[in-house]
């Protein structure tokens, strides 16, 4: 009966979380302008949006290609400058490793928007030329702190014998280094990596301060702006169901088979 | 490796630069006129403006009953989820996470025209569900964490020692999930003060939240009087932040 009742709540609640979901999902196959209104069965907008040939808005195409490229660099640079940091860290004593913790925390602790406002507070007083690079930078600044947070667990677990045996055995220190810490860490890198671009994709705030009036649109900007002008591009639901649908393969694929894993290991 | 603590040197440049001294030229900003001279004309401006002052107390307010009642929904859910008994898998777990991965913009458009399609009208109600559904998941992960990582044979104990289920759930339990609860308390109650396309969407414009002041500020080049506003969030952060003695743990609980 506790049973019965536990996998209903849970149900309930995934069955509220999806609805919207759905509902772009359902609408993405008819070709209304609006969204919640149905004209018929079409796979219109999806042959729009795979042959961009979209009513004068193809700039949908390049959001979209901001997007993921903004964020492959700004999680790239966050990973290679957060390991080096969480190193440091992990070799720090004392009160200078809280000081550093705790500025590492600030940015986690901060809602987007006074991230986003203090920069452009910043990029303002320096009168540095908003674009690009002031993005790349901001969304470097609200990412790293996780990658930190991925990398330093793993060095608490590695035994610090290993790396001090690579030397004793004649490793020079950068052998040592990539053959045996960076392995270590790897883990620690990815996990990191992926947590930092999937926080660069799906940010607002920060990207809306920080991109100046040079015309740079993300995939949340332009929702925004797109939303703002009153109706939203209709190519956009085709888009989200397709980004939903990859994110949902995924992410099944990836905890069935570390269910295996787990399973596999038990028998063992 | 006595060296190897030098590494951190980069990262804490960075930090100065990119964190320390953007916070401090908010604090600058907010204490200048447009002019560049000292004044205090932008934090008195904020405490006799009617409309910011009820802004501000609304977003408290619906931040405060977001706050609530994500804990309310969520923590059961973690619960029933940490709960072998009940959930097996950890692909239901990430349902749950899923959402997050799509954008928060489009899902609460798409939550906007659902309720205008259902007859509902925008305001309070809706801005208050399509909250909680955006923040729901950032409740639900931290506690299922810690409870999913908790060990059992405490409640266990308890039981065997005479408590009734339900009372060791209450002194046990609960108790020890508190870095997960404070962890998405950190995570809802913050974004919801200072969320601006949200509200905007959700309610037809009709109630302004406290993010949305800073940002039309901001945008319509009113610096200072913005940096002001912006100012007294980082007080409330900073005072949250006290609060939360665990901080260590319940960040270590996000991940």
């Amino acid at each position: 009966m506790g049973k019965f009742f536990a996998r209903l709540y849970l149900w309930i609640l995934l069955i509220l979380l999806y609805a919207p979901l759905v509902f772009i999902a359902v609408f993405s196959f008819t070709e209304s302008k609006v969204l919640g209104s149905w004209e018929g069965f079409s796979t219109h907008l999806y042959r729009n949006l795979l042959t961009g040939q979209m009513q004068g808005n193809a700039s949908l195409l390049a959001a979209v290609e901001n997007t993921v490229l903004i964020a492959l660099i700004a999680a790239a640079f966050s990973t290679l400058l957060g390991t080096v940091a969480a190193i440091g860290i992990h070799n720090l004593k004392g009160r200078k490793k809280k000081v550093v913790s705790f500025l590492n925390n600030i940015p986690m602790i901060n809602p987007d928007i006074i991230t986003g406002v203090s920069l452009f507070l910043l990029f303002v007083f320096l009168h540095f030329s908003q674009g690009y690079v002031t993005v790349i930078l901001a969304h470097i600044t609200f990412c790293t702190p996780y990658v930190v947070l991925s990398v330093l667990p793993k060095l608490q677990q590695m035994n610090p014998n290993i790396y001090e045996a690579a030397l004793d055995l004649g490793a020079t220190p950068s052998q040592a280094l990539w053959k045996v810490l960076v392995p270590e860490l790897k883990p620690g890198m990815v996990s990191g990596f992926i947590l930092a671009f999937t926080m660069s994709l799906d940010d607002f705030a920060v990207t809306f301060f920080t991109r100046g009036t040079i015309g740079l649109d993300t995939l949340s900007t332009y929702i925004y702006t797109d939303a703002r002008k009153g109706g939203l591009t209709p190519e956009l639901r085709p888009l989200m169901t397709l980004i939903f649908l990859v994110i949902l393969i995924l992410l099944v694929i990836i905890n069935v088979r570390q269910d295996r894993l787990q399973k596999q290991n038990e028998n063992k | 490796m006595g060296k190897r603590s030098n590494w951190s040197i980069p990262y804490v440049v960075f930090l100065v630069f990119f964190v320390v001294l953007p916070l401090v030229l908010v604090m600058v900003y907010a204490f200048q006129d447009s002019q560049g001279h000292f004044t205090l004309g932008n934090l008195a401006k904020f405490f006799t403006d009617k409309d910011a002052l009820s802004t501000f107390a609304v977003s408290i307010e619906v931040a405060l009953e977001n706050t609530a009642l994500c804990i309310l929904l969520g923590y059961p859910a973690a619960w029933i989820l940490a709960n072998k008994q009940y959930n097996k898998s950890a692909v239901t777990i990430v349902l749950f996470i899923m959402p997050m991965w799509i954008n928060a913009l489009m899902r609460t458009l798409a939550t906007a025209q659902l309720f205008t399609m259902l007859g509902v009208t925008l305001g309070k109600g809706t801005l208050l569900f399509g909250m909680v559904y955006d923040y729901l998941p950032f409740m639900i992960y931290p506690i299922y964490n810690v409870l999913a990582k908790m060990d059992k044979s405490y409640a266990e104990a308890a039981v065997d020692l005479g408590a009734t289920p339900w009372k060791a759930f209450w002194k046990v339990t609960v108790p020890l999930s508190m870095p997960g609860v404070t962890s998405g308390i950190l995570m809802v109650f913050m974004p919801t003060v200072s969320t601006f396309a949200i509200s905007e969407f959700l309610t037809n414009n009709k109630i302004k939240l406290f993010g949305t002041i800073i940002q039309e500020n901001i945008n319509s080049s009113m610096w200072n009087y913005g940096a002001a506003l912006a100012f007294i969030m980082l007080i409330i952060i900073g005072i949250t932040t006290l609060f939360d003695k665990d901080k260590e743990q319940a960040e270590g609980a996000l991940i």
